[in-house]
């Protein structure tokens, strides 16, 4: 990130949602590297880019497929490393062939010239590196959007080296060590399938149990099968999804009707306050020990610091003695005991000791045996001569916009997302005095409030086809007419979600919190002040 | 770039000051109007946005300069232009003191009440203004009603017009702004330049005296007409560039070093060493810096070298630029030369129009331009690092060194920085050689050098001396005291400098010479006191001058010399603390440590004359009076 020479923000307000990542961004624009931001807003991010391309909200893959074209077109693809290490790049090219400049520009809103020079600068460069977050994947064709962002970085060759890459950004330090842990529906441990009998086999021996031959559900499969009531019981662990997810009204219902709900979490969140049974755990950053897996695959010791307050518990020792009770002893096992365990299971952790990982400050992985180094960048593989392993395929996706549009009974699109100071549904950060807390708004253009005679801090009801609230405007010239803005972060004075759509990308499982129709009413009777000219509320706005 | 700007709207006028300067905005991004459907899909800045910091002193120069003050809408119109932090740029106009950040009128008149003109009469001269016209000017203060009349005049330090003492500067801002030094000040006379009946005459006609057989830097001074480039041309201007693009970069340096010639600014670094070190630096760009922010009071050469011989200083940048690779050079004139920035401003158009400067110099493949730019009152811009500093925008703060400029300069790129007068000795050395130019003045010192004559003597001005002439030579040659009046003390080098006694006047005035004798030549300051001098209140004035000057970044210059002034006014008040013993050995003290942990040379030299005017003269010992 700090030695590129190119970077795209895309889909991510890291200035304000990943702060510490985006010291590094801001370490290789001081290096020189050009920064661009595709964003439907003009974030605080875009206020640092060279080129903010601020495309109409999920028109991601017109943007990417146009951008696409004009790389081909101007004979900038990367044909040598397409030929050797991809396959079905003729499908994509035919398929880009009808993203001109023009169909680009009408489907985006971004000046065709503009996607044009963001085109050929990132295919020029020597390095490029392309990052995203939740504005690609927040929508119900999430996996295409990252399809079209992995397809232009194949397209140009740049992974699998130095300064190149496709980086998606976590929201947690963790998130990684999740997925590595096989935290997912259909991976165990190191990501292996669990629907390959040799891996389950390998599982079984070691654990002495049986494995069901077939992935597990994911979140949204859940609920999906709450409502058939085939699901009836639910262990929650450090999630509050009673406030998180989309369409909170059917998820309030859906968590009520459970037979039986149990909650583990260090606060006790509106979801825990549903629950039957609630397990107070202890903090895993200062009161545990284990692993954590950042967004570079580095996986880092974290050490105890103080014991857990009250009756909390460590996490490994509440499943244990879970476990125990029904009737598994797993013998209190520390948390190195647990990860030699999974070391022994899964290969591409076999090398990491935890003396190592105290040694090397933390190893990426693959990390096979203990001489392993860990690998700086994956797909390196894909430049030797003939690649090794499986080729990389390009995916043909086309371009299909957000479930709900805008219609006269909802003409605004709700766009969400989160800010500085403040951390999902706020169970971690609204508890603490910031001077940048201001509460919850409904941020609007200020051509909208200006049309409709919203003044800045005027009560305003936003309604969608799911819910209805009531929140004060703040008038921002970061958005674009027809374009409203929330956060999640204040759910309980301003319960977001409850507008938000439950349509979600059957691929990934996400929901598209990231485009639903509203209508924004001002709540005031009568008469109302004049909004300031928009130079005035320019310099309000911090544009610039 | 994070900007959270204020409420404060600029006024058309500020506007336009700005849209002057940069052109008129070309978004809503960055000032002008919003354009619903481009400016919401579509917004540039980063990289390019933020290349306009060093514009940033120029726009508020721009605001100052038409309306007279700063306020906050125009600072916000600035910052949305420039892609500057708001606070930062405060920081920025807070810093130079010929910056308002209160509303002013706009007729401003600076008295002079520094040293030289203390010694002529400046004291005087303000008790007659605070009679005839009122009292100075204070800002408003906090929640205080504003009222601001049409003119008000305030105290000033040093303008560089200490051969005409007591001196002051008249500034009209508007869309056509005036600037009229005023020198052997006079109450009538000052009415009569703020009427309009009278411009300043005087200080049009730089008085330049010749002394000795040598004029290497002041044959042209009131010879030749300094707005024309082709009599320039016709007396032997821009030969010594035609032979430096003769012979080449690397041989022009070779020249220079045979010269022996060292920096006239202060330091005395070996100039072709100096270039020599930028040419090597594989990094690029270059830069050349011309340091012509001669702040030091009692200083005044590079003023009526840049007022008489404006070509010269072109033609003499041009060649440091094609010797050490530069394509850019800088020049930074004093805020408070309106005249000299004019005659430099002119010079550079025509050399431009006349292709001596831009793509092609003289037809050749050597492209060199000069950007000019105009500080705006402060001491501290003198100093190379913080010079910088001021060009690129940010607060004039110097920096820590090491990197040096030849390593890491302005914009963080090898840079060549020069003064005035070192520049203008390189054409002289190339149409002479270096050996040739070596033969003059001593073996360690040579060459010519300019002392500014100023203080109680008959003839004050700039004298050229070949280096070697003594303390007692040069101060005969300015026609020595007034009759009936005895020598105190001679002050070299200026406020940094040192006061020698009236039997060190044997002293060569040479680098080696008064190293020896723990002097110094610092810019060429002579200045000369007769012992009807209270030279008490003259150490307060240079205490207050550089309490008033410290940038403040560092804590030893920052409290020292708070401390050190405050020392002064107790002993002067007769209400020391513990006794004179007492009170010396405090400002010893402070000023060692000023000396030992001060970044710049601020700091370092703040005690310098204090302490030469306690421990050499004995002022405090019933030494001097």
């Amino acid at each position: 990130m700090e030695e590129t020479d190119v970077i795209f923000l895309w889909g991510s307000n890291a200035r304000d949602a990943h702060p510490i990542f985006f010291h590094h961004v801001l370490k290789g624009v001081r290096n020189g590297a050009r920064l661009y931001v595709v964003d439907p807003r003009r974030t605080s991010t875009a206020a640092w880019a060279d080129v903010w391309l601020g495309l109409r909200v999920g028109s991601d893959i017109a943007l990417a497929n146009a951008m696409a074209r004009v790389i081909i077109h101007e004979g900038l693809a990367a044909g040598d490393f397409i030929k050797r290490a991809t396959t079905d790049f003729d499908a994509y090219r035919a398929c880009v062939e009808k993203y001109t400049l023009g169909y680009a520009e009408q489907e985006t809103g971004i000046p065709g010239d503009v996607i044009r020079e963001a085109a050929l600068t990132y295919a020029r460069a020597d390095r490029g590196m392309i990052c995203w977050t939740l504005g690609i994947t927040e929508h119900h064709n999430a996996v295409d959007n990252v399809f079209a962002l992995i397809n232009l970085a194949l397209l140009t060759g740049k992974v699998g080296r130095y300064g190149c890459g496709l980086n998606p950004l976590r929201g947690q330090n963790n998130v990684q060590g999740g997925g590595d842990m096989g935290a997912i529906p259909n991976r165990l441990a190191g990501f292996q399938d669990m629907v390959d009998d040799e891996v389950r086999a390998k599982f079984e021996r070691a654990w002495n149990t049986k494995i069901q031959p077939r992935p597990g559900w994911n979140l949204t499969q859940m609920f999906l099968a709450m409502d058939r009531a085939q699901l009836t019981s639910l262990y929650v662990i450090g999630e509050n999804p009673a406030q998180s997810d989309a369409d909170l009204h059917r998820i309030e219902r859906l968590l009520g009707a459970l037979d039986h709900f149990v909650v583990q979490d260090i606060f006790l969140t509106k979801t825990a306050e549903m629950a039957h049974v609630v397990f107070p755990a202890s903090a895993s950053w200062c009161e545990a020990e284990g692993t954590v897996t950042n967004s570079e695959r580095r996986v880092q010791r974290v050490r105890k610091a103080i014991e857990p307050p009250g009756d909390a518990r460590d996490d490994l020792w509440i499943i244990s003695e879970i476990a125990k009770r029904l009737g598994h002893d797993f013998g209190n096992p520390t948390a190195e005991d647990a990860w030699n365990e999974m070391r022994s299971l899964a290969p591409i952790f076999a090398g990491m000791t935890y003396a190592r990982l105290d040694a090397c400050s933390g190893l990426q992985w693959p990390c096979y045996d203990e001489v392993h180094p860990g690998q700086q960048f994956l797909h390196a593989r894909l430049w030797s001569n003939p690649p090794e392993g499986k080729l990389a395929p390009f995916n043909v996706v086309e371009h299909e916009p957000p479930v709900e549009q805008p219609d006269e009974e909802f003409p605004f699109v709700l766009t969400t997302g989160r800010r500085l100071e403040s951390f999902n549904t706020g169970v971690q950060s609204s508890g603490y005095a910031s001077p940048l807390h201001r509460g919850e708004s409904v941020d609007i253009a200020p051509e909208d409030a200006g049309r409709m005679g919203i003044a800045d801090g005027e009560m305003v009801r936003v309604t969608s086809r799911r819910g209805s609230l009531e929140a004060p405007a703040r008038i921002d010239f970061a958005l674009k007419p027809g374009l409203v803005f929330m956060t999640l972060h204040f759910p309980d004075q301003v319960p977001t979600n409850f507008l938000t759509i439950d349509a979600f990308d059957p691929k990934s499982g996400t929901a598209e919190f990231k485009a639903c129709a509203v209508r924004v009413e001002g709540v005031l009777p009568g008469e109302r002040e004049a909004v300031a000219g928009p130079y005035s509320a320019a310099l309000r706005a911090g544009g610039g | 770039m994070d900007l959270h700007l204020l409420d404060a709207e600029p006024t058309a006028e500020e506007r336009d000051a700005v849209d002057a300067l940069l052109g008129a905005p070309t978004s809503g991004w960055d000032g002008g109007v919003r354009d619903p459907v481009r400016d919401t899909h579509v917004a540039f800045g980063g990289h390019d946005a933020r290349a306009q910091r060093h514009l940033l002193l120029p726009a508020l120069r721009a605001v100052q300069s038409r309306v007279g003050w700063i306020s906050e809408g125009a600072l916000n119109y600035v910052c949305t232009r420039l892609t500057v932090p708001p606070a930062d740029a405060w920081g920025v106009a807070t810093f130079y003191a010929l910056f308002s950040t209160a509303p002013r009128p706009k007729r401003i008149l600076h008295v002079c009440d520094d040293i030289a003109c203390k010694c002529g009469g400046a004291e005087e001269l303000i008790g007659r203004i605070e009679k005839t016209i009122g009292p100075p000017h204070h800002p408003p203060t906090n929640g205080g009603p504003i009222h601001v009349g049409d003119f008000a005049w305030v105290r000033s330090p040093c303008l560089g017009l200490c051969d005409q003492a007591p001196a002051a500067l008249l500034q009209e801002f508007g869309a056509s702004p005036r600037e009229e030094p005023i020198g052997s000040a006079t109450v009538e006379r000052l009415e009569s330049v703020l009427s309009g009946a009278e411009n300043s005459g005087e200080a049009a006609h730089p008085r330049a005296k010749r002394a000795g057989e040598y004029t290497l830097l002041t044959k042209r001074i009131n010879e030749v007409d300094p707005t024309s480039l082709e009599d320039y041309r016709a007396a032997k201007g821009y030969a010594a560039l035609a032979r430096a693009l003769e012979i080449g970069a690397e041989a022009v340096i070779a020249e220079v070093t045979r010269s022996k010639l060292l920096g006239r600014g202060g330091a005395a670094f070996p100039t072709g060493r100096k270039w020599d070190a930028v040419a090597k630096q594989p990094a690029r760009p270059h830069y050349l810096v011309c340091n012509a922010d001669e702040s030091e009071p009692g200083t005044f050469k590079d003023r009526i070298l840049m007022e008489s011989d404006p070509f010269a200083l072109v033609e003499s940048m041009t060649i440091a630029g094609f010797a050490t690779g530069c394509e850019l050079g800088y020049l930074y004139v004093r805020g408070e030369y309106p005249l000299a920035f004019e005659r430099m401003e002119n010079a550079i158009a025509e050399a431009r129009k006349a292709g001596l400067l831009g793509g092609s110099v003289m037809g050749r493949s050597v492209r060199f331009d000069i950007e000019i730019r105009r500080g705006a009152g402060a001491y501290i811009c003198g100093e190379e690092t913080a010079l910088f500093n001021s060009i690129e925008g940010l607060r004039g703060e110097p920096r820590n060194k090491p990197p040096f400029p030849v390593q890491a300069g302005l914009f963080g790129k090898p840079t060549v920085v020069n003064n005035v007068e070192t520049l203008m000795n390189v054409p002289h050395i190339l149409l002479e050689s270096g050996e040739k130019f070596a033969k003059i003045g001593t073996d360690q010192s040579t060459g010519t050098r300019l002392f500014c004559v100023s203080g109680c003597v008959q003839r004050p001005g700039l004298y050229e001396l070949a280096f070697g002439t003594t303390a007692k030579e040069l101060l005969e040659l300015a026609g020595g005291l007034p009759r009936g009046k005895k020598l105190q003390t001679v002050l070299l080098g200026g406020a940094a400098g040192v006061f020698i006694r009236p039997d060190e006047l044997d002293m060569p005035l040479t680098f080696e010479g008064t190293r020896a004798a723990k002097a110094t030549l610092g810019s060429g300051v002579f200045m000369v006191f007769d012992d009807s001098v209270d030279l008490r209140d003259i150490l307060v004035r240079i205490a207050a001058f550089f309490r008033d000057e410290s940038c403040g970044q560092c804590v030893p210059c920052r409290v020292g010399t708070v401390r050190q002034e405050e020392a002064l006014h107790r002993i002067n008040s007769k209400k020391m603390l513990g006794g004179m013993k007492r009170e010396v050995a405090l400002l010893d003290e402070v000023g060692a440590a000023m000396k030992d942990a001060s970044i710049c040379g601020l700091g370092q030299t703040a005690y310098s004359a204090v302490e030469s005017a306690i421990h050499r003269l004995g002022i405090y010992s019933g030494g001097a009076r």
